[in-house]
């Protein structure tokens, strides 16, 4: 019995079949394959797989025991395929937003113009829960804020690609994206050249030379770090797996130290200094002389360093005030403003229920709508409309009036489902897509990103802590 | 401290934490592979034991648990003394730090910081390890045999020592699990001597049981891997003073004390990269000592102090060379560190200081210092020639190719 036997796409946009019911002309060859393909053929390969990852350590830490479990992050083995023009498409749209971000940034710290100008609401802008003060009229080195930066895109019922959230902080998920792609030549050996699937594995050696790009420019050969809170951190996996690909040192707060505004990492003949590192801690945790001080994973003095020019970090402080949900709805007018374009990536339409006329639309449609709180990720705190029940329903509602400034809502979007391995066979399962930008030199997009599907009937959340999975992503050449 | 390495591409230093993991990671390694040997003694030797003579199961573990160290938590846990709960505490227990399931669980945390360090290889060994420990109970390891559980132990760690020198590059690194497996083999095996007292050093106990006393021997023997060993330099005689020879004294067997002495001392001399001649730090001098005075010491040196103290000696002198290498390498104080970049010796950076008119003796930190007054002056021009010009440069996009 085929995997495809009782394959239904529903009412919903497929990305393998068309309405049609017909194969996706980028699809054909996979689907030809995977046709063909025994059952226990797959599973096979499948658990070959699994085994792979648990036997590599490529795990995240479940907190829900004492012990921490570490687990496999779930792997979908049928790839998720973008045609050359859909990809170009999204790379000009990216790169487009990464500029205006950036320059929002810049802005933000520097004159304020935008705000000034009225396009971006003071109370949103100043009041971010990430906004840094102190860095205001700070320069950060080239004039670069968000370095790396991962941003969501979904495909709606209709086909159209939105952007539905930028994580400019320190997003995570690109080492699941490399290890993905290497697990399916594993699986598939054969595929890859036929189908011409473009690469990714570049993807650390142009961090690295994005990193070496930034550092203070008096250092010629600049020892670059990636910073990792420590390996009880649920992605120290991808910390360590990117420091071994660029091959820098990994190192936690406690090995480094600052003396007379230069950063030094503690080494067995004695200090060296490091120039340019990429954060995977928060702006809270970076510094306890600066932000929390409570925070033991910091490095003391670090901020001063920065601030003084004498060490670089990505992504820079304060990133964070452009990826709030609130700033996310004014993206599109920041690129108006600061490129005069016409924003090649739509945004998801969005409330704010800070306004008077919006906050009652959202108040009464609240059983259509997802209501998103301005300053979370990781899909909690959410409402989810049509998956509610009546009360969660009347509780948004006294939330939203208490505070409307904290909440936005989005119509419920289609997402696009993708067929995934369900027991036995294959079903439809909504998925997403998180490319990563890097920002350097030059803009550098590894084509494709990590698809992201929600494993669970009928989810739409595609969170590695809420039962999402992961397939590879495939772009391919220009024919 | 100047390194005499000779390299022809800069070489990263090594991070202390870094470093402390990998000797760590190396030292629970050895520690759970000992661990399994001090059991084997006992489960080798009761297996050539008469049923009748196995009456006092106290006097039978009372050793294996001295040697371990760990006999007064054992005593606080465990309400009686007999194969199982001995079982339980040496290979199982949660609670007993020094378990060989804990001794694991430390080695791969250990790894698992250093990962970016230690080769793929590596890893999936330990974390195979690790795993296959996972959920083990006492009834499975009875149902597979303990000394069959103990081999596997021994295994696992061997292999895991075979995979570390063939994979992983012969550098500091490498050095540090060196340091690590030889301190922690040099300590157990002054353990599992001591352990065993009463049939070493007969005169200073009262009891004399030559028949059971020779079937000890070589289950001892046999749990060092040094029976064979043993016999092609001594034959078939089994005498507790010449086993006590070969145990500390032997110069070619991997796990003397003396041999783990010299190679402890050689792994520190290459870390350093100091020559033969002299000591650099307190680490070297400590093993450099210990090496010299096992080198040129006699069984009778060793048995003349008595053979307990000659190994408390030994033992303490263990706990300071690893308190120096901690002291050294690991949690210095930074205020008086010196800065040292690695490429010091290297012809790109003294090209570089020439550029920027620095003598070699200077510091890289220097050159930084030196410029303030330049930075000073980027940053007006940059607020002088204003905000919307920098904001508007744009970048293109790399194609990938």
């Amino acid at each position: 019995m085929g995997l495809f036997e009782n394959y239904h796409p529903e009412d919903f946009f497929d990305e393998m079949f068309a309405e049609d019911g017909k194969v996706r002309p980028h699809y054909k060859e996979i689907y030809q394959r995977l046709r063909q393909m025994e059952v226990k053929e797959f599973d096979r390969r499948r658990e070959a797989i699994d085994t792979a990852f648990m036997r590599q350590g490529i795990t995240f830490t479940v907190y829900s025991d004492e012990q921490g479990t570490e687990r496999i992050f779930p792997f979908d083995l049928i790839p998720r395929i973008i045609p050359a023009d859909e990809w170009a498409h999204i790379e000009a749209g990216l790169t487009q937003r990464i500029i205006a971000i950036n320059m929002y940034l810049y802005d933000l710290y520097h004159g304020q113009k935008i705000v000034n100008d009225g396009v971006v609401p003071a109370e949103y802008a100043l009041k971010s829960a990430h906004f840094r003060q102190e860095f205001m009229h700070i320069d950060v080195p080239k004039d670069i804020y968000v370095h790396i930066c991962g941003t969501d895109l979904v495909r709606d019922k209709d086909g159209t690609i939105y952007v539905l959230e930028d994580n400019a902080r320190c997003p995570s998920g690109v080492s699941y994206l490399l290890e993905n792609r290497a697990a399916m030549k594993r699986a598939f050996p054969n595929v890859f050249e036929r189908i011409g699937v473009r690469p990714v594995d570049h993807y650390c050696e142009e961090l690295l030379s994005v990193l070496q790009y930034i550092a203070p420019a008096s250092q010629p050969n600049p020892n670059v770090v990636v910073l990792t809170p420590g390996i009880y951190n649920s992605a120290y996996f991808e910390h360590s797996f990117i420091a071994r690909q660029m091959g820098v040192p990994i190192v936690e707060g406690r090995d480094l130290v600052v003396q007379d505004k230069f950063v030094y990492m503690r080494t067995t003949r004695g200090l060296q200094r490091v120039d340019s590192i990429y954060r995977r801690i928060d702006d809270d945790f970076l510094d306890p002389e600066v932000f929390r001080k409570d925070s033991v994973l910091g490095v003391p003095g670090i901020v001063e360093a920065y601030r003084a020019g004498n060490v670089s970090l990505a992504n820079s402080i304060g990133t964070g005030a452009c990826d709030d949900k609130a700033i996310y709805a004014y993206v599109p007018a920041m690129i108006k403003y600061y490129l005069g374009e016409e924003p090649i990536l739509p945004n998801v339409p969005t409330y704010m229920a800070r306004d008077k006329e919006q906050r009652s639309y959202i108040l009464d449609n609240l059983k259509d709508l997802v209501v998103k709180p301005v300053n979370e990720s990781g899909g909690y705190g959410m409402l989810v409309g049509p998956k509610s029940t009546k009360k969660e329903i009347a509780e948004f509602k006294r939330r939203i009036q208490r505070n409307p400034r904290n909440y936005i809502a989005q119509p419920t979007l289609s997402l696009s489902r993708s067929p995934s391995y369900c027991e036995d066979c294959f079903e439809g399962r909504h998925i997403d897509l998180r490319p990563y930008i890097l920002n350097g030199k030059e803009i550098t997009i590894v084509p494709g990103g990590l698809t992201r599907v929600a494993l669970r009937k009928g989810s739409l959340v595609v969170n590695s802590s809420q039962g999402g999975g992961s397939k590879d992503t495939w772009v391919l050449y220009d024919k | 401290m100047k390194a005499t390495f000779t390299r022809s591409q800069p070489v990263q230093p090594m991070l202390s934490r870094v470093a402390d993991s990998l000797y760590w990671m190396s030292r629970y390694m050895e520690r759970a592979e000992n661990i399994s040997r001090i059991l084997d003694v006992n489960l080798q030797y009761m297996l050539d034991l008469p049923r009748r003579e196995q009456t006092n199961p106290k006097m039978l573990w009372g050793p294996v648990l001295r040697s371990t160290g760990d006999e007064g938590d054992f005593n606080k846990e465990y309400p009686k003394t007999d194969s199982s709960t001995v079982l339980d505490f040496l290979v199982l227990s949660r609670d007993n730090p020094n378990s060989i399931v804990n001794c694991v669980n430390r080695a791969r945390e250990n790894a698992r910081h250093v990962r970016e360090q230690i080769s793929d290889e590596m890893w999936e060994e330990i974390n195979r390890f690790y795993l296959s420990l996972k959920g083990l109970s006492q009834s499975q390891i009875k149902r597979m045999g303990a000394h069959e559980f103990s081999n596997r132990v021994r295994e696992a760690s061997h292999l895991f020592q075979g995979i570390t020198d063939a994979t992983m590059p012969h550098g500091e690194g490498w050095e540090f699990i060196q340091a690590g497996k030889y301190i922690e083999r040099a300590d157990k095996t002054t353990r599992i001597v001591d352990a065993n007292l009463d049939v070493f050093a007969p005169g200073q106990s009262k009891r004399s049981n030559r028949a059971g006393d020779a079937l000890k021997l070589a289950a001892i023997l046999k749990s060092c891997s040094a029976h064979t060993a043993y016999r092609r330099i001594y034959v078939a005689d089994i005498e507790p003073e010449k086993v006590v020879e070969f145990l500390v004294l032997g110069a070619t067997f991997p796990r003397s004390i003396r041999f783990c002495a010299e190679a402890l001392h050689c792994a520190l001399r290459r870390i350093s990269g100091s020559s033969g001649e002299r000591f650099s730090n307190d680490s070297e001098k400590l093993a450099g000592q210990l090496d010299a005075e096992l080198h040129f010491s006699s069984i009778e040196d060793v048995l003349s102090p008595g053979l307990h103290a000659s190994m408390d000696a030994i033992q303490t002198k263990l706990n300071q060379i690893d308190e120096s290498i901690y002291a050294t390498y690991i949690f210095y104080d930074p205020e008086e560190a010196s800065v040292t970049p690695a490429e010091e010796e290297t012809g790109i950076l003294q090209r570089f200081k020439a550029m920027q008119g620095l003598k070699a003796s200077e510091k890289i930190g220097a050159v930084a210092r030196k410029k303030p007054a330049k930075k000073v002056a980027r940053k007006k021009a940059a607020t002088k020639s204003g905000a919307k010009k920098s904001v508007t440069r744009k970048r293109t996009t790399k194609s990938n190719k």
